[in-house]
């Protein structure tokens, strides 16, 4: 009885639900403005060829500054949950044992996927593609090479801090630049426009990479549960 | 063309009513991974490929880890509770043996 009052409540409701998005479909507000027109028109002084490249580092760079900014506190506090379960965890883990093939796998499979993070890089000022589809792309690899064994969680050093913070900083320093000729924050100088954002989108592309595979690597809970492990095996 | 979008919108609805209602977590886990990819192919079919690969690589692959790594954790933490729970019964008799 219970289930059922509740299977119908919840079926009214997605009814519902799906009515409202129909009629948001049906009686959708025409817009005044032109806005792929007017990116079209002004694609020119942006220093890239492609739209969504140029509406993401050029026309609303503040969006995406901030984006990232949220991305690094986010990292910031996930690496603030691993070290409470104490460095000595980190550093004892046990390696696991590593199949022969595996490892060749994973030997030919992450230059390859690299590889083509860096082309989905280059890719991005002419044609879909860009830093955040880079930076995933090269934090996947990351992923696949911890999942077949390899220690690269133990790498946790300054050198990664760097990487995590290096994307955040290069853009606020290249965006300040404008600042000391007088013009807004973020403007860029239009002869360079097109080399600043590809600088700013290959520093961003390395910290979202290190941002996205040490949310990975250091979630506290993965880590507080396979350094238990040793323990438990040693009671037995 | 309108058949593979049906398709794809149909398929999309269906899959998460499955997510939704599925008791397994890893079933839920494995069908949310094919939601991503279905999902992929409903942006390249809109014309965003920019979303589809921003969807393909983290909306399904790394959210899928991070899902799969979950649902690891919490089995090792289920069967570590029920081995603990299962020495406490064993232990139970024995102390109330005692105690007669």
């Amino acid at each position: 009885m219970n289930t059922q009052l509740r299977l119908t409540l919840a079926s009214v409701a997605g009814v519902a639900l799906f009515a409202l998005l129909t009629l948001a479909i049906w009686y959708h507000p025409t817009s005044t403005v032109d806005l792929p027109q007017l990116v079209a028109n002004s694609l020119a002084e942006t220093g890239t060829e492609h739209p969504i490249t140029a509406v993401l580092l050029n026309f609303r760079s503040y969006d995406t500054l901030l984006e990232v900014a949220v991305l690094l506190v986010a990292v910031v506090i996930t690496l603030a949950l691993a070290q409470q379960d104490s460095n000595e965890a980190l550093s004892s883990l046990e390696q696991p044992a590593r199949d022969s093939l595996v490892i060749a796998l994973t030997r030919r499979l992450v230059p390859l996927v690299v590889l083509v993070g860096v082309y989905v890089l280059w890719a991005g000022s002419y044609q879909p593609g860009g830093a955040f589809q880079a930076g995933a792309l090269i934090a996947a690899a990351g992923v696949l090479l911890r999942l077949a064994g390899w220690p690269i969680h133990q790498r946790a050093n300054l050198l990664l801090r760097v990487g995590l913070t290096l994307g955040l900083v290069v853009f606020i320093m290249i965006a300040s630049i404008a600042l000391v000729s007088g013009q807004p924050f973020l403007t860029y100088p239009e002869r360079w426009a097109g080399e600043l954002i590809f600088a700013i989108e290959t520093v961003l592309t390395l910290s979202i990479a290190l941002t996205l595979l040490s949310l990975f690597l250091f979630s506290p809970e993965a880590l507080s549960s396979q350094s238990r492990k040793p323990s438990k095996e040693k009671a037995q | 063309m309108t058949f593979i979008d049906l398709l794809i919108g149909v398929g999309l609805v269906f899959i998460v009513v499955a997510i939704l209602v599925s008791q397994d977590l890893f079933r839920a886990v494995v069908l949310f991974v094919t939601f991503g990819v279905l999902l992929t192919l409903a942006w390249v079919r809109l014309q965003a490929p920019d979303l589809a690969l921003a969807e393909a690589a983290i909306g399904a692959g790394l959210t899928g880890v991070l899902l799969l790594d979950a649902i690891g954790f919490l089995r090792k933490r289920k069967a570590a509770r029920k081995d603990r729970d299962n020495k406490a019964i064993r232990a139970k008799p024995e102390q109330g043996a005692a105690n007669e």
